[in-house]
């Protein structure tokens, strides 16, 4: 029996990917929710060098950073695949899916910038349902927080970035994604991340 | 059928195009090598293969562009499987990647670069500090292994050991030595340049700190 635990804070888009990941393979795992206000020894032992989740942990051994966690469980569970098997096309989504963490962490900078980002992501999508083309992969995984948190992010501070008129086709994506039966599994509940971000209003950085 | 065309748009100094460069050495790859100008002017391959980012280095197999350093590495890897760069199981295969992860968040390259960039002997003394506590990290995680997956050269190395071409300059800016600080990081580095696969490729780092003069007088730095 393979024993497979997953260390995740509710609010993180980072840990949510590793639960979307892990449901859409169907691999079972056991849930340990941190608080990251009072990190517990488990997280410090598990993660010394960023002390952050998620962390996986599998038959005992750890693995840190979600991204790269997403290729572990890819070539440990490999039926329903996130990356593609042609090297080329596996390049390209890991291309897109660090593109995108990259933004994720100027997501301080100017909102011309994210802008274009979104003009860039649109392009990717190339008339298909989903990144990955007409199934979930690495790459819509990794735009979770472009999916779901982002709209609660726009609701709590006003700000408006995506909007159904200037960005169509990513507001379609963002449709699919949320509607997929697997991420609706892993989406935190709405009203409860509203209140959260609401409480947190201001603060620097939420990327725990 | 394909051809197997593979040229790399490069700048001698990147240590991002060192990283593609060796691994094409290890697995004993020709290739065409294309020095772009990054300050005169990015020639137009270059603007259309990477129009992103508008950076070396872009790999071009047949044609077909790639970008990001660690991104070309593990495609060349998975292209051309011997002789192995990354670790055969999953489990060590994420290590490695964990570690590649680190040195590019953390920019073991950016941290270098700070203390070169600094004016002021209370910032450069607090960029040193930053720059060796992510060094006794990468240190730690090396431990009593000949390279970081054990005694095999391979992925992390080869994305680590171009930015140490770069330390000299912080060394003579920063007035300190890696080596004293972190002894077992400098065997390792030493071990590497052994390498004739790394040996070719990684210049002289007289020349690169040569070069960092010339930038801080170009960024206008004290």
């Amino acid at each position: 029996m393979e024993e497979v635990k997953l260390l995740g804070w509710w609010v993180s888009p980072f840990s949510r990917r590793v639960e979307l990941a892990l449901k859409l393979k169907g691999v079972g795992y056991e849930y340990i929710e941190q608080d990251l206000a009072h990190k517990s020894q488990l997280l410090l032992e598990y993660n010394p060098v960023h002390k952050k989740v998620p962390v996986l942990v599998h038959n005992g051994k750890t693995m840190a950073e979600s991204l790269v966690i997403l290729e572990y469980i890819d070539e440990t569970w490999p039926n329903n695949p996130i990356l593609p098997r042609n090297p080329y096309d596996k390049a390209m989504a890991r291309f897109w899916a660090q593109f995108i963490e990259e933004k994720e962490e100027e997501r301080g900078k100017l909102v011309e910038e994210a802008s274009q980002c979104f003009i860039t992501l649109e392009g990717e999508l190339k008339g298909n349902k989903f990144f990955g083309g007409e199934e979930i992969g690495m790459v819509d995984i990794a735009a979770n927080f472009i999916g779901y948190w982002l709209g609660v992010v726009q609701e709590v501070s006003g700000m408006e970035l995506v909007t159904r008129d200037k960005f169509p086709v990513l507001c379609k994506w963002m449709d699919e994604f949320v509607e997929h039966s697997v991420v609706k599994e892993t989406l935190p509940p709405r009203d409860e991340l509203h209140a959260e971000f609401e409480a947190r209003l201001g603060a620097p950085s939420w990327k725990y | 059928m394909s051809k197997n065309e593979l040229v790399i748009l490069d700048c001698w100094a990147s240590p991002f195009c060192m990283r593609v460069k060796i691994a094409l050495a290890e697995k004993g790859l020709d290739y065409e090598e294309r020095a772009e100008d990054l300050f005169g002017g990015k020639s137009d391959l270059l603007l259309t293969s990477n129009p992103i980012y508008k950076k070396v280095p872009v790999f071009l197999h047949d044609g077909k562009p790639l970008c990001e350093s660690s991104v070309i590495v593990s495609y060349i890897d998975e292209t051309w499987p011997a002789p192995a760069l990354l670790p055969s199981t999953p489990y060590e295969r994420s290590q490695a990647r964990f570690w590649a992860d680190y040195i590019d968040k953390k920019v073991l390259f950016d941290s270098t670069s700070a203390i070169w960039k600094a004016s002021g002997d209370d910032a450069v003394e607090s960029a040193k500090k930053e720059f060796v506590e992510v060094l006794k990290v990468l240190e730690g995680a090396l431990g009593e292994k000949e390279y970081f997956a054990g005694d095999a050269f391979g992925y992390v190395d080869i994305l680590a050991i171009p930015i140490t071409s770069w330390f000299l300059a912080s060394e003579k800016f920063g007035n300190f030595k890696v080596e004293a600080e972190c002894p077992k990081l400098s065997a390792w580095i030493k071990r590497c340049m052994e390498k004739e696969t790394v040996a070719k490729v990684i210049p002289d780092p007289e020349k690169i700190y040569e070069f960092v003069v010339n930038l801080r007088k170009m960024f206008g730095i004290a």
